[in-house]
């Protein structure tokens, strides 16, 4: 089963502690050999982006910033035998951001890829 | 969410590194398995009320390690298997030692290699590594392989049995690895080709030993045919979702939906099958993986590099000479320049092949596109009765009709 995790948060002030992008390497690195990591990037700010919208019969391209108060951080694509493991990787991401970078606030979505 | 499924989920991902560290400290496979299935019985007594540690593996560990020692003490052995194994001390007290991580990768490769030691049956082998290093019950093997839950129990018993004898070595006896990808494939091929029963496909299995593949990968990233395997199995898991129709009847290569084809699994496979290629081109399982990268690579069947794929397998019966690479090499060929030809290289074969069901298959095939119908029609008549798969069964009657 493949899971696709989409992390959004807001945009930080800051950019993250070394040690947490360390820590995410490393977690990354464990999934990857574990086999259950298939795929994942960081993604650029929607002001790099565009929305194409079909209303009423047209089609809209309007370039970012999207106005959404979140901006999609990154996505992973899990390869696992179940969501609970979907979801017991995304855990330990998260726990990363709690114990690394206290002030950071975000959420992810665990979407099975059909 | 059920706590039960997410200690499983836990379980799975933690299980080949904690039977692999205590295999290190205990020096038994077979004594880490089973300290290891205590800690999974413990977690699934306390998390469900206390909630799933932070840290699950040091958790997993301790437990299993407090058990090892209740063990030894219990029958008053403890000294003298410490003795046993030299070690004044029991080893788990480094456990600790920051730089725990460090072993890891080697103890997982030991781990396997040592499940795939020749003293063990073959089907000892694929249930010691799918239950240790993929962290699948008994049941859940039993329901993979089609057979009653008490015969993979006595296989695993067995297994441990044999390698009771056997030292958990350092470095690892990485000579053993062929015998590795062999069981890995092994595994695949139960998936992807049943052998048995009324499903042409389990991708589980096809799943569990994809996973097996990469974590092997990781382990030997130097060994080009680790890789040329991943990049098979990969390639061939691409058109798992196009090789059955609604039905469940299968779909053969030149007939599927293209379109179906995973993507990312096609883009992991390539990647794969270069850095094999990178390291050495001309293992058997690397020259496997060009071929299906060939039929990747098309997004039409006509688009198929068929002189490339002939010429492909003209190197692998090379290196691995074999009848069935023979037959294979006579579609591609009958593809490549015609079905006279294709038949040329098939005719031959007869006299190894004849009792295979495919051969026959195969051999009406390029009947039926030479125009000699009742010759095709009563081939396929013999691979439908030889094959032992119901829905190729149903494939085959329908073309000897």
């Amino acid at each position: 089963m493949r899971y696709l995790v989409l992390l959004k948060a807001s945009r930080a002030s800051t950019p993250p502690p070394p040690d947490l992008m360390a820590a995410i390497m490393k977690l990354g690195e464990d999934a990857t050999r574990s086999g259950a990591l298939v795929d994942t990037a960081g993604l650029l700010p929607s002001a790099a982006g565009a929305t194409v919208t079909l209303h009423d019969g047209k089609i809209d391209v309007t370039d970012g910033p999207f106005a959404e108060a979140k901006e999609m951080i990154s996505y992973a694509i899990y390869d696992v035998r179940a969501k609970e493991e979907a979801v017991e990787w995304t855990n330990r991401f998260m726990k990363l951001h709690r114990d690394l970078w206290p002030s950071w606030a975000g959420e992810a979505v665990v979407l099975q890829v059909m | 969410m059920s706590v039960h499924a997410a200690v499983e989920a836990v379980w799975r991902i933690e299980s080949g590194r904690l039977v692999a560290q205590l295999a290190r400290v205990t020096g038994d496979v077979g004594l880490a398995e089973e300290l290891a299935q205590d800690a999974l019985v413990a977690a699934l007594e306390q998390w469900p009320s206390r909630g799933i540690p932070d840290d699950p593996g040091p958790w997993l560990m301790a437990v299993a390690r407090h058990k090892a020692v209740d063990g030894f003490r219990r029958r008053a052995t403890f000294h003298r298997k410490m003795a046993e194994i030299g070690r004044e001390t029991p080893a788990w007290v480094d456990l600790d030692e920051p730089d725990l991580d460090d072993h890891i990768g080697d103890d997982l490769l030991r781990l396997i290699l040592t499940a795939c030691h020749p003293a063990v049956a073959v089907e000892g082998q694929v249930a010691l590594v799918l239950k240790t290093l993929g962290g699948l019950s008994t049941a859940e093997i039993a329901r993979a392989f089609l057979v009653p839950e008490p015969t993979v129990a006595q296989r695993i018993v067995r297994a441990k049995r044999a390698l009771r004898g056997v030292e958990f070595t350092v470095p690892a006896p990485v000579d053993r690895l062929p015998a590795a990808l062999k069981i890995v494939y092994l595994i695949f091929n139960e998936g992807y080709a049943a052998t048995a029963g009324d499903d042409w496909m389990r991708p589980s299995l096809c799943q569990e030993a994809l996973r097996l593949g990469r974590l092997l990968a990781g382990l030997v990233p130097g060994a080009a045919e680790v890789h040329g395997l991943v990049a098979l199995m990969e390639l061939q898991a691409s058109r798992t979702a196009a090789r059955t129709d609604a039905d469940g009847a299968p779909v053969l290569l030149p007939d599927q939906d293209r379109r179906r084809w995973d993507r990312l699994l096609i883009r992991r496979g390539l990647a794969s099958l270069a850095r094999a290629e990178e390291i050495s081109a001309v293992g058997p399982y690397t020259l496997q993986a060009a071929i299906a990268a060939c039929h990747a690579r098309a997004l039409h069947p006509e688009e198929t590099d068929w002189e490339r794929i002939a010429a492909l397998y003209r190197v692998l019966v090379h290196v691995q000479p074999s009848p069935i690479v023979e037959l294979n090499r006579a579609v591609a060929v009958g593809m490549a320049t015609g079905p006279l030809s294709g038949l040329a290289v098939v005719e031959p074969l007869a006299a190894s092949l004849d009792g295979y069901a495919l051969f026959h298959a195969v051999r009406g095939d390029l009947l039926e596109r030479l125009g000699r119908d009742a010759e095709a029609r009563a081939a396929f008549g013999r691979a439908a009765a030889l094959t032992r798969n119901e829905r190729e069964r149903a494939l085959f009657t329908a073309r000897a009709s």
